[in-house]
């Protein structure tokens, strides 16, 4: 059984300012994917999702915590090891269309594996093996190889991708947002591909902000908030009983075509006796002390996105750091401590709130 | 009706000559109307609102007429236009996280675009602008911050404010929330709601590819396919009883929340929509659509079936027709 165990990862990413300080970007995030499974990680800008992916496909090194594959640690490959891991685990990105070399063919992406992973096999159980991979993506040979990228549509694009990672051994694909950047009529089919492929013993680690698609494909899911796991479990669990608060939040905004959000309409604005307005919080200058979730929520992550720009993203103004004064605790241990999670039911976990 | 539009064509001049992306579009809007835009990329949707602003070197108006408030927009002729920007059009441009630049903070940008438009009350702008900052539920101090110093949705909102200042009779909407997230994109799409009554817009043209997004905002849907358009009716409408083969296969393509692939198995849409170079004669939808007939071969008329429900299909107008 190959499976992928994430255990305690923490990714810290240092600043770039002159003030310097530290982004938390993952804070001891631990799951497990299974063969055929798939899991969706759902979060914001800035949850660590893309980064989880990219830890995975060892493109970040964690600052602390380790992935294992089958039993071993990865980040203990060396180059040989290393290749042969990719041969297991392969990512796919958001956008196709920076992906591909616009002066190369498209199918050059296949020729770049040949020349690593396969140097002794012939021309004819080449060409072979390429028929395979495009049929279980469901494209015509005809139309997509040979081809530009610019002659393909974004759909053939990215499943030229994934066909790419079929030629391997692949056991692990880490789907990075692959469908954001396509058209409505294109985006289901490469779903559907994913499901297909799950069937077959596929594990696909599913990176999205959209809560529908995540629900559409994934048997387990993952709400990623600041870093940290704010809800993990069954999909129907997580989607059906949402425990947190923040998990509840998002599925209300999700824009739903046979159900109208409920839009509570914004009171007058204060104004003071020069006529300008008075600023107010937007809680309380409400009709009713009531405001849409979406937008009080929206100020609170623009709230916070000042404040890190005030302490110049200096993580300890956001992350207590009187409290790691008064543990004894490392400034950095504190920021990378994520709130407990409790087990709601059989495989439903819930973060506390911080 | 406060916007008509009556046989807009646009065309891209190309080395292989002229690249009509969008092709003879009618449609009007009442005050107070938002109308959602919706296509796949390449349908002439972000074509259609850049034109009804500006005609950039590239693009030309080869027929039709636009009217606002009765008058005719002259679109082909960017000086005549130039005083008509912000004050009866307005876009907010694809792209709005990056619309603002990098080297001025807000309040002087603002005070440069004003002073461009010629506009000399500019002490009443800017406190009409405080209020609607605060109204929103933003902070004043972002009159004195850089574009970078403010996260996505802030940037986003900021842009809605600068570009419906002068209160425009239409404002163009090109994809404002397509780039963020789901608790974000739906603050904007309720502020446009807002906005639109309080009356600092009177009439909205939204462009986006996603459909539950103008299922929320919008009071319309225009469904645009290969520089045509395929379908337009009221939301509810398009949502429930869409008629267009198109159209009909855009909504059973939508994954909704609590729909699982193991309980129901959406379709795509096979094959992709013509090149407009060159387009095939008749009905562009022809090779994806599972209705197709000898008939479809000739354009289709965009024709009312119902009262407010236009269509491009000569099966629904034969259907019409029989009843």
């Amino acid at each position: 059984m190959s499976t992928l165990k994430v255990d305690q990862v923490s990714k810290l990413f240092r600043a770039t300012s002159r003030a310097g300080g530290f982004t938390p970007a993952l804070r001891k995030v631990s799951f497990e994917l299974k063969p055929g499974e798939v899991i969706s990680l759902i979060g914001e800008s800035g949850s660590g999702k893309t980064t989880i992916g990219k830890v995975v496909l060892r493109l970040v090194q964690p600052t602390s915590g380790t992935v294992t594959f089958d039993g071993k640690d990865i980040a203990k490959y060396s180059q040989h090891g290393l290749r042969d891991y990719y041969r297991h685990v392969q990512g796919v990105f958001q956008d196709p269309f920076s992906s591909y070399n616009p002066i190369y063919r498209a199918d050059r992406v296949f020729q770049l594996v040949r020349e690593v992973y396969f140097r002794g096999v012939s021309d004819k159980d080449w060409s072979h093996k390429i028929d395979e991979a495009l049929d279980a993506v469901a494209l015509n040979p005809g139309d997509v190889l040979g081809k530009y990228p610019h002659q393909l549509s974004g759909g053939q694009q990215q499943r030229l991708l994934i066909a790419r990672a079929l030629l391997l051994d692949v056991k692990v694909l880490v789907a990075d947002e692959i469908i954001s950047m396509l058209d409505a009529s294109t985006r289901v089919d490469v779903l559907n591909l994913l499901v297909k492929l799950k069937r077959s013993g596929l594990a696909i680690l599913f990176v999205t902000h959209d809560l529908s698609l995540g629900n559409y494909v994934s048997d387990r899911t993952i709400i990623l908030r600041h870093g940290a796991i704010a809800e993990m479990g069954a999909t129907a669990k997580v989607f059906g009983n949402p425990q947190h608060d923040y998990t509840r939040m998002l599925l209300s905004a999700v824009p739903e075509l046979h159900k109208k959000w409920q839009h509570t309409a914004l009171g007058p604005v204060a104004v003071g006796s020069d006529g300008s307005a008075v600023a107010t919080d937007i809680i309380e200058s409400a009709p009713n002390g009531h405001v849409a979730p979406a937008l009080a929520h929206a100020s609170l992550l623009d709230e916070q996105a000042h404040a890190e720009h005030v302490v110049k993203r200096d993580f300890r103004a956001r992350f207590g750091g009187s409290k790691a004064a008064s543990t004894g605790k490392s400034a950095v241990a504190v920021a990378l401590e994520p709130p407990p999670l409790n087990e709601f039911e059989p495989d439903h976990w819930v973060a506390e709130p911080e | 009706m406060s916007v008509s539009i009556e046989n807009l064509s646009v065309a891209y001049r190309s080395r292989h000559g002229d690249v009509t992306a969008v092709d003879s579009v009618s449609f009007t809007l009442a005050d107070g109307e938002i109308m959602g835009l919706a296509g796949e990329s390449g349908s002439g949707k972000s074509t259609l609102g850049n034109a009804l602003i500006y005609l950039d070197q590239r693009m030309k108006q080869t027929g039709g007429k636009v009217r606002v408030d009765g008058k005719e927009l002259p679109i082909a002729d960017t000086k005549a236009m130039r005083p008509l920007r912000m004050t009866e059009v307005s876009l907010v441009p694809q792209y709005a996280m990056s619309a603002l630049t990098p080297t001025r903070k807000i309040e002087r940008l603002t005070s440069d675009l004003l002073k461009s438009h010629g506009i000399r009350n500019r002490d009443e702008v800017f406190a009409e602008m405080k209020r609607r900052i605060a109204l929103i539920g933003l902070k004043e101090d972002v009159l004195s911050k850089y574009s970078f110093e403010l996260s996505g949705g802030m940037r986003q909102r900021v842009t809605i404010i600068l570009s419906t200042l002068l209160n425009p009779s239409l404002l163009i909407a090109d994809e404002v929330t397509s780039a963020l997230d789901v608790s974000t994109q739906r603050a904007v799409g309720e502020m446009l709601l807002e906005f639109r009554d309080r009356e600092f817009i009177k009439s909205a043209i939204t462009i986006t590819h996603d459909l539950s997004i103008l299922a929320q905002i919008a009071d319309s849907i225009a469904i645009m396919y290969a520089g045509r358009l395929a379908e337009k009716a009221s939301t509810d409408t398009i949502v429930n009883e869409p008629l267009h083969p198109y159209t009909q296969a855009l909504i059973a393509s939508l994954p909704e929340v609590g729909v699982r692939h193991d309980q129901t198995t959406l379709r795509g849409i096979p094959g992709r929509p013509p090149s407009l170079v060159n387009p095939p004669a008749g009905c562009r939808f022809r090779d994806r659509c599972p209705f197709a007939f000898a008939k479809c071969t000739e354009t289709p008329p965009f024709e009312e079936v119902k009262p407010g429900h236009h269509v491009a299909c000569w099966k629904v107008s034969q259907e019409v027709g029989k009843q």
